[in-house]
């Protein structure tokens, strides 16, 4: 069989390329250290394996395509627990069906990043179309008590910044994090400024002492050993101790341990949560936007402004832990608050339940792809005149 | 080598949870006997991964060694990136039948067909143990179980069957009655390449033994060991004569590239071409 030789190979450095949102995160991926990717066949994400399966092997990384999107997430853990930056990317169903393991993940405090490229669901729904409608499962997907970061791009630069955002942010708190992107920026083509690459910062996780045997169930991210380094770790999704040990009938330690991997989050919302903000102190109507929705916010606010409407726009990088502070102080200002999203409503509840004193308003859209125009948002600012 | 072989010394300070006459201890046991007798002092040229079920449990977190212990049927796609990430050492999957041919079969067909570096040993009890005793894809035709209280109208899965099929480089089934020959082949397995796989028919006596009608565990062994019928033997009977013994003995050894070795050919290859 004749094996078609990939020339596409950039080395990625201080300059502009002109990226598919796909090929951002791959490349963001290789920047902050990915060196391991396994995945499986689903649109709109196929463009992040294909790119990988080029990518790593010129970095000396692995690529595997596995038999299905629980055994991709499967091998991520593994290799994550090899001291190794892993990586997966999916679409709705398939990141339906890694839910479990991401949970395993959350339990056992596994580094590692998960790209979602929403499309129209729910089942097989619109393959090639974009939606929003994924933000409760990125969230809530697998069943139990957890905390999770949750970023949201809304340009290619932007896919390149918060991929290697989510590496850290992963690398830093031990935790999976996930890239909740959809179908527009995956496939958009836009330039994308690299910094000088020594100027980018890039977390690796704490290892642990010679002498360190406490592995799991701190508030401060204990030290993550690898397998192979002579440590003897255990590592179980079932309730275990600080020292990995399974203790599935003490109700204290199962408490205890839960604390600590919710805590880790919860505590440091400030830190983690960023948030694009325009005009929240001092406006009248305001807009709390994530994703490629976003896009057609920021026109929608010129054009109110023009009107010489007063409007506030939050725009979301990080969906989730949800930045309460933010929405607050909007709705301080906002006597209405409307939440564009390409659902029939998710976001938008969160947004009601932190800002009740104001008129929290859904502005929604559903199927094949379309997105909210700018002028549908502005007709609903003017809505309140 | 320590001087005469103690399991307890590869094992933590803990009590194994299985029940009296459980054949797990054996498995447990002659595991670690194959290791000693390899030479090997620790296990810290090991790596385990297990999935959910009792056969699961033996290396988690029984073992002195990094275990991980993955979701039910899951063990298989982190040994495969594990042994492609730290391709220096031994990684060895336990799970029961529920685990490794129900719920997880399809991960364990293709790491049979990538013939990827591991070793599988796969404890088969025949049933769901530790969630009470119901019908797994292993139960024998017309056997009772909880969830099958007429008896099974399902035909079992011959695994080691399909682990030939699908590409496995060493194939062997045992019991619990046939300790020597077990240990042998785990000996075997751990130092052969590619996907490996033994499968040790196991007793339970507590949530199969006691609902098909065996007295004790004694009964159960002595039905292991009636029953049992050598890969050669089976070759020359009929199908129908054959269904429902067990067919002990090495199955296939084959020696063919690795995903070890085509993953680190590809790196090489690749990086050279630049």
């Amino acid at each position: 069989m004749p094996i078609r030789n990939e020339k596409r190979c950039h080395k990625v450095s201080s300059k502009t390329f002109f990226w598919q949102g796909n090929e951002a995160c791959v490349e963001a991926a290789i920047v902050a250290g990915c060196r391991f990717f396994a995945g499986y066949p689903i649109s709109p994400a196929n463009e992040i394996s294909e790119y990988m399966a080029v990518r790593l092997p010129k970095v000396g990384g692995i690529f595997m395509q596995m038999e299905d999107e629980i055994a991709s997430i499967g091998a991520v853990m593994g290799a994550s627990w090899c001291g190794v930056k892993a990586m997966t990317a999916t679409s709705g169903p398939g990141f339906s069906l890694m839910q479990e393991t991401i949970g395993w993940g959350f339990m056992t405090e596994t580094p590692c990043v998960v790209v979602d490229v929403q499309r129209v669901g729910p089942g097989t729904g619109q393959a090639t179309k974009a939606a929003q409608g994924d933000v409760m499962q990125a969230r809530w997907g697998t069943h139990g008590d957890y905390s999770a970061i949750v970023l949201s791009p809304n340009s290619v630069q932007e896919m390149f910044e918060l991929t290697i955002r989510a590496f850290n942010l992963a690398e830093k708190y031990r935790t999976p994090v996930m890239v909740l992107t959809d179908e527009i920026i995956a496939h958009l083509r836009e330039q994308v400024a690299i910094p000088p690459l020594e100027k980018i910062e890039i977390i690796n996780r704490r290892k642990p002492n010679a002498e360190d045997k406490i592995f799991f169930g701190l508030e401060n991210v204990a030290p993550m050993p690898s397998v192979g380094e002579g440590f003897n770790v255990a590592v179980t999704a079932s309730t275990h101790d600080e020292y990995g040990v399974r203790f599935t009938a003490d109700p204290k330690v199962h408490r205890r341990m839960l604390e600590a991997i919710n805590n880790k989050i919860k505590k440091n919302v400030n830190e983690i949560a960023e948030v694009e903000t325009h005009n929240v102190d001092n406006c009248k109507v305001g807009i709390v936007s994530f994703g490629c929705t976003s896009r057609a916010v920021y026109e929608a606010v010129e054009a109110a402004e023009a009107k010489r409407i007063k409007t506030g726009h939050v725009r979301l990088k990080t969906i989730w832990p949800f930045p309460e502070k933010q929405i607050r102080l909007l709705a301080e200002s906002a006597e209405r608050i409307i939440v564009p999203e390409m659902n029939l409503g998710q976001l938008y509840y969160e947004v009601k339940r932190v800002a009740c004193s104001s008129e929290v308003v859904p502005l929604n859209r559903i199927g094949g792809g379309e997105m909210i125009t700018p002028e549908e948002i502005l007709a609903e600012i003017l809505k309140g005149e | 080598m320590a001087e005469t072989f103690s399991s307890r010394n590869y094992m933590r300070d803990l009590r194994l949870p299985f029940c009296p006459g459980c054949g797990l201890y054996a498995l447990s046991d002659t595991f670690l006997r194959a290791v000693y007798e390899l030479g090997y002092k620790d296990l810290s040229n090991f790596i385990f991964t297990s999935g959910i079920g009792c056969t699961s449990w033996i290396p988690s977190p029984y073992f002195k060694a990094d275990s991980v212990h993955t979701l039910h049927g899951r063990s298989i796609p982190p040994a495969t990136s594990i042994k492609l990430l730290k391709p220096n050492f031994h990684v060895v999957v336990f799970g029961g039948d529920g685990d490794i041919v129900g719920i997880g079969l399809s991960h364990f067909i293709h790491a049979a067909r990538r013939n990827t570096d591991i070793l599988v040993i796969m404890g088969n009890n025949m049933v769901y143990g530790m969630t009470g005793g119901q019908v797994a894809p292993t139960t024998p035709y017309k056997a009772p179980t909880t969830t099958t209280p007429y008896g099974s109208f399902e035909h079992p899965l011959d695994a080691a069957k399909l682990a030939v099929a699908a590409g496995a480089a060493y194939v062997a089934r045992w019991t619990t009655v046939h300790i020597n020959e077990l240990k042998e082949s785990i000996k075997k397995a751990i130092q052969l390449q590619g996907f490996r796989f033994i499968e040790v028919v196991t007793q339970c006596p507590t949530a199969f033994g006691r609902r098909v009608g065996f007295k004790d565990v004694g009964e159960m062994l002595k039905w292991f060991k009636e029953n049992s019928i050598t890969v050669k033997q089976a070759e020359g009977m009929r199908e129908e004569d054959s269904e429902g013994k067990i067919v002990v003995g090495e199955f296939i050894e084959m020696r063919r590239p690795t995903l070890v070795e085509n993953v680190y050919a590809l790196l090489k290859e690749v990086q050279k071409s630049g």
